[in-house]
């Protein structure tokens, strides 16, 4: 039996417009709907807010005019002490893998649970699990910096799903690896999708994008579109 | 976690913060002990104290006897006064016993007179109208003089109260003091582990969460620090006890900490922890509560 689909959308974004200070806006009147279990690209040339409307969608910024929804909850009037609950229902693949350097791969993907309340004994078993399916059941004790770039993407990628997140958002998460891992990584974020995760990839890899038939939010010029897969 | 996900305790910063609350502990802890000595020397004062009067009656030019007649027409109004329970003359080679340590042997020649004085006990709680006593006391022995100790027990409350601020000022200034010294720490730490605190935020830790880390460390230093200072005061007021032991100055010498007393010395160490706690939590939790 299917889990009854909420009508809020996962996330809205209104005529959302960001700027870094008191720089030009990066991102102009962007209008966007993620419908829950949706699978989306988020493509566009470099320097066009990829990131930027990441780092909206992953509360690590304020928009400088218009709204947000996510979740169903306006961020902008959501209290600053809920925000940390909707932040653990998101989980983010960054694009610089942003682990931390002296906890093990283990702890480090434990720590989305950790932090949410879990103790680590009780996780532990099931976040070595979720290292042996991203493909690190040899480093599971290893430091961050012992790794390669692809094995650090796919703890960054643990510590993103572990959690089972409502929205998931990965900038470049194929940045780092070969074209066989690349495949694998969004075939993974096609099953969590298939679960009931809401989807968001942003890349740059347009021979990746064309093999999987997923829309696309190409940005250009600050300004969002909805397009076909490709 | 077998690792913190903050690896505070390898601040540069924060390593000082036990030595520095180690000193303040002992400065405080030594007011402190001050205050309460002083107290508890007044307080056996006050007791010695109340209850009892001292009239002086200063020699009468009419010669010994004189004297003498002066000092029955005292004792028998004093006797006679509702609240006095005793009244005893001091003989003459008593009053110039109590006189020796001030005016020297030489100065007290018998030739030379000596006021005389008469030790009175007040039943406790009786209400003497000093102002009628002395007014009786005057028309029959125009010389008498009652004191009640009022005047100097005043200066001495004036005096302890006056040290009791002082030490109140010496506590308050070192427990901001250890407190600038974790503030410092604090404020350091969120700056050097500025990434995993982005990090842990991102990923949906609470700033409590956050905060929690830093009060646990803050907690243990303070302790350490607290405990350490202690010990050093402890050792100096045992040392100082010893040194004092023979030496009767104001009387301090008798005075001895009650149980109470070491209560709340030893208070001073999780005082400190929990002065330390409170202010990086404080701390932490305002700077968090500035970004998104």
């Amino acid at each position: 039996m299917e889990s009854p689909v909420s009508p809020d959308p996962v996330v809205r974004f209104q005529q959302v417009g960001m700027r870094y200070g008191a720089g030009p806006e990066i991102l102009r009147d962007v209008s966007i709907t993620l419908p829950e279990r949706s699978f989306h690209f988020l493509t566009g040339p470099s320097g066009a807010g990829k990131s930027s409307l990441l780092k909206l969608l992953y509360l690590d910024h304020r928009p400088s005019h218009g709204r947000i929804d996510i979740f169903g909850r306006n961020i902008a009037t959501t209290p600053r002490s809920e925000l940390p609950a909707i932040r653990r229902r998101i989980g983010v693949v960054f694009q610089d893998f942003r682990l931390i350097e002296h906890l093990s791969a283990l702890e480090n993907v434990a720590l989305a649970l950790v932090v949410a309340g879990a103790r680590f004994e009780d996780v532990r078993e099931h976040v070595a699990e979720m290292l042996r399916w991203v493909g690190l059941a040899e480093q599971i004790h290893a430091k961050p910096r012992t790794l390669s770039g692809g094995e650090q993407q796919r703890i960054a990628i643990a510590r993103a799903v572990i959690g089972k997140p409502r929205l998931l958002v990965a900038d470049e998460p194929t940045g780092s690896v070969d074209d066989v891992v690349a495949t694998r990584i969004l075939y993974l974020f096609e099953e969590l999708n298939k679960m009931g995760t809401t989807v968001l990839v942003a890349t740059h890899n347009d021979e990746l994008v064309s093999r999987f038939a997923h829309p696309r939010l190409e940005l250009k010029d600050g300004e969002a579109a909805l397009l076909p897969p490709a | 976690m077998e690792s913190p996900d903050l690896p505070l305790q390898h601040d540069a910063a924060s390593r000082f913060v036990p030595y520095v609350i180690a000193v303040m502990v002992y400065l405080a802890a030594i007011a402190l002990a001050g205050s309460m000595l002083v107290a508890a020397a007044l307080g056996g004062w006050t007791r010695g104290l109340s209850g009892t009067l001292t009239v002086q009656v200063l020699p009468n030019p009419g010669g010994p006897a004189a004297t003498a007649k002066d000092i029955g027409a005292a004792l028998k109004i004093l006797r006679a006064t509702s609240g006095i329970t005793a009244a005893r003359a001091l003989d003459e080679r008593s009053s110039r016993a109590l006189l020796k340590p001030w005016l020297g042997g030489g100065a007290m020649a018998p030739e030379i007179p000596v006021p005389r004085l008469i030790d009175v006990s007040v039943r406790p709680g009786a209400a003497l109208d000093m102002a009628r006593l002395t007014s009786r006391l005057r028309s029959a022995v125009p010389t008498a003089e009652i004191d009640d100790h009022r005047k100097w027990l005043s200066r001495l409350f004036g005096l302890a109260n006056s040290l009791e601020a002082i030490a109140l000022i010496v506590l308050m200034l070192t427990a901001a003091a250890a407190a600038c010294a974790v503030i410092f720490a604090a404020r350091s730490g969120l700056s050097v582990h500025k990434r995993v605190i982005d990090i842990l935020h991102l990923i949906g830790a609470p700033d409590q969460y956050i905060a929690r880390q830093f009060e646990r460390r803050a907690f243990a230093q303070g302790l350490i620090g607290g405990i350490v200072g202690l010990g050093a005061a402890i050792a100096t007021l045992l040392v100082m006890g010893r040194l004092f032991s023979g030496v009767e100055l104001f009387d301090l010498g008798a005075v001895r900490f009650g149980a109470l007393h070491w209560i709340a010395l030893a208070a001073l160490a999780p005082a400190t922890g929990l002065i330390a706690l409170v202010t990086a939590r404080m701390t932490v939790l305002r700077s968090l509560s500035r970004r998104l």
